[in-house]
């Protein structure tokens, strides 16, 4: 037991030793966090449109003025003619043009009808959709005062409610994604370059010499990134909720439980990356694409999974962070617990310790 | 040549990327494909049932429950079976003919605020192509003479079918072509000292720049290679269209290539151990691929981040290689950015240098 206790102290020490290291293990899920919360977003604010009025009348320009004046949308150049249009589109400066034709107010007047065209960058489809709403709303909202009142009672009236996130703020969605993949990278990738290393450096063979059994040294290995990994579920959770406000509206002795089980799991799959490694290098490449990059599109984490075609929707199933994000998020956000989530716990569960037998008995294997 | 030799690796290299490229081409989507969702229909009339036929013939929303009590979709919401519930309100049908108007309450999970933002507008827009429905047939009288409608008619340009693909594949290539090349850059040196061959290396006659250029090259290669590679399957495979002049693509690569390594240069030699290497590589990269607009567009960032985007290389890439490829755009429109890749090569790969000698020394 002693020498275990020593062995376990030594790996805490060579962590705490490599500043660096311990740096970007703390920094990088503060950095994460803060460029999920506050950059990475699909909305529109002030996208730079171009407007070409053949008219330049009252009516064109009110509504001109309305489209500059909205938070969504900045008239950044006035062309003058037709010609202007591919040159400015193509130079990327604008995305969108609209176009008043000639005589827009007399047509108004005289047939009723007044036609406006708009022309949008459509390379990224949503945030082009989002303009496009954004402008088309905004020049209907442009009603002489004589008909408003006929026109607004027309036709049904969507009274529409968003559950659990009325602000639509994307810092909710990301963060439980969050969690996962910082777990990952600290227990997976950790783990099997550490385990690697000592493999590559030929220290492995002393340390199967020792009194230590082999399952004392995976444990020792491990132990150090799963009490890290607890800190830096803490330190995101803490953060999340003071600076972005993301709500935490299930229990959280659920939420540690599941947790730290999602992270034997993660760190179940460090070790079995390790024993089919030789070097540091390929431990790191394999853990890499094995187990961050599945986790970080296939499971939810940004990319929706009713999105995706069939055939990956059915691989995500694989990935173990799926199942636990479906439950963060349900904890945290919509305030659910075992009643609801009690399919993807049971999965989660199945998952952990099949990775779990798989990883140790590997160990095992390999050493031999 | 050592490169080369390393088996494991070179399967990593060229298998890898085209996997990630494949994967993650058909999975970064944002479109809305389905949504299912609880009815609750107290009307039950001819009408309220159009509705909802309306609903599910736009093949994005499917029925999957139905009942009279509220609380029976929420649960569902909360199981995640559905993601929407629709409550149509008993006096619908008759609202509808009369002046007052019709409501209709659409309850959505936001949990997913993207997804949540499109369910929100599609339902608007089949509503009101609802309402134009009934309102046609009713045959309502409305006082055309001084009704005064704006017609607004909307082009969608460089992407005609607003297809997804197109926006993330470059971006997706840009994505793998850098990594690459940081990894293979970072790990070259990192490795060497780790193993004590740079001490072998040292005592040889080479000088320092020949030393550099010696392994810049090799991993230059590859990811001009890889990068080769995606463009002719994102072309083949994906229809990517290629609007733009390729020499153009290709010297900006060129260019862009040298910043990376460079940076890669620049933290090998700062770092101790190859896993240091790696963790603050991988640390840069998410970074600078989070905040160049490959995912989400740099025109949704705050301020701030968008002045940032200003300084990081991968937003130029990024930008450039959309615009070549799908908007044909010259060297005119992308000269300046060229010129700040360029820029930064210079200032980068000297400094590189430079800083390596002090090492040594």
């Amino acid at each position: 037991m002693q020498t275990f206790t020593g062995f376990v102290i030594k790996e805490f020490r060579h962590i705490l030793r490599d500043r660096h290291t311990l740096l970007i293990l703390f920094g990088l899920p503060i950095a994460m966090l803060m460029i999920f919360g506050y950059v990475v977003r699909n909305e529109v604010n002030e996208a730079k449109i171009a407007v070409l009025d053949h008219s330049n009348d009252v009516v064109t320009r009110t509504i001109i003025q309305k489209l500059d004046a909205s938070s969504a949308l900045s008239v950044t150049r006035h062309l003058t003619h037709t010609g202007q249009i591919e040159p400015a589109m193509r130079a990327g400066t604008i995305k969108e043009v609209v176009i008043f034709e000639k005589h827009f107010k007399r047509k108004l007047q005289r047939s009723g009808i007044a036609s406006v065209q708009l022309i949008t960058d459509a390379t990224e489809p949503n945030i082009a959709g989002l303009i496009q709403q954004y402008s088309l709303a905004i020049i209907k909202s442009w009603q002489p005062d004589d008909q408003f009142l006929q026109t607004s009672s027309i036709g049904v009236q969507p009274n529409i409610q968003m559950l659990f996130n009325p602000q639509l703020k994307s810092v909710y969605f990301f963060v439980p994604g969050l969690i996962a993949v910082i777990l990952m990278i600290i227990s997976a990738i950790m783990t099997s370059v550490s385990i690697a290393r000592e493999k590559e450096t030929g220290t492995m063979e002393v340390l199967l010499v020792s009194p230590l059994k082999p399952y004392h040294i995976i444990v020792g290995k491990v132990l150090p990134y799963l009490a890290l990994s607890i800190i830096n579920i803490i330190t995101v959770l803490v953060l999340s909720t003071w600076v972005f406000g993301v709500p935490f509206r299930g229990s959280l002795l659920f939420f540690m439980i599941v947790s730290t089980l999602f992270i034997f799991s993660a760190l179940a799959l460090g070790v079995f990356i390790s024993t089919q490694t030789e070097d540091q290098r390929t431990a790191m490449m394999a853990s890499l694409m094995g187990t961050l990059l599945p986790t970080m599109i296939l499971s939810g984490f940004v990319f929706p999974i009713p999105s995706m075609p069939v055939a990956l929707q059915w691989l995500s199933n694989l990935v173990p962070a799926k199942w636990y994000l479906i439950i963060v998020r349900g904890v945290m956000l919509m305030g659910t617990g075992i009643r609801y989530l009690w399919l993807p716990v049971l999965i989660l569960v199945g998952m952990t310790i099949g990775l779990v037998a798989a990883g140790v008995l590997n160990f095992n294997d390999r050493l031999e | 040549m050592q490169i080369f030799r390393d088996r494991g690796m070179l399967v990593v290299i060229f298998v890898m990327p085209l996997i990630e490229l494949v994967v993650l081409a058909y999975a970064a989507t944002f479109e809305l494909q389905d949504t299912p969702f609880h009815l609750v229909d107290y009307d039950q009339s001819a009408v309220s049932r159009q509705l909802v036929r309306d609903f599910e013939a736009t093949g994005y929303f499917t029925l999957v429950g139905r009942s009279f009590d509220i609380e029976e979709g929420i649960n569902q919401i909360l199981s995640n079976e559905a993601k929407m519930v629709m409550v149509i309100p008993p006096n619908f049908s008759e609202a509808l003919h009369s002046p007052q108007q019709a409501n209709v309450q659409i309850i959505i999970n936001a949990v997913n605020n993207s997804t949540a933002g499109l369910i929100k507008g599609y339902s608007y827009a089949i509503l009101r192509q609802f309402s134009r429905g009934v309102l046609m047939k009713a045959q309502r009288a409305l006082p055309t003479g001084q009704l005064q409608r704006i017609k607004v008619t909307s082009r969608n340009w460089y992407n005609q079918t607003l297809d997804y693909t197109n926006y993330m594949v470059p971006g997706i290539i840009v994505l793998l072509t850098t990594l690459i090349c940081l990894i293979l850059s970072v790990l070259n040196i990192v490795r060497e000292e780790e193993l004590g061959t740079i001490e072998q290396l040292n005592v040889t006659p080479i000088k320092r720049y020949q030393f550099i250029a010696g392994k810049l090259i090799p991993t230059w290669i590859i990811a001009m290679t890889v990068f080769s590679f995606s463009l002719a399957v994102a072309y083949f495979w994906f229809g990517v269209p290629f609007r733009g002049n390729i020499l153009l693509l290709y010297l900006t690569t060129v260019v862009y290539l040298l910043v990376i390594q460079g940076i890669g240069l620049i933290v090998s030699t700062r770092a101790n151990t190859q896993q240091q290497a790696m963790l603050i590589n991988f640390f840069l990269i998410m970074v600078f691929i989070m905040m160049g607009g490959i995912f989400t567009p740099i025109v949704s960032m705050p301020e701030w981040a968008q002045t940032v985007a200003h300084a990081n290389p991968i937003t130029y890439f990024a930008e450039i290689t959309r615009m070549i490829l799908l908007k044909g755009s010259g060297w005119v429109d992308i000269d300046w950015m060229l010129g700040v890749l360029g820029l930064m090569a210079a200032v980068l790969v000297p400094f590189a240098i430079l800083t390596y000698r002090k090492r040594t020394v």
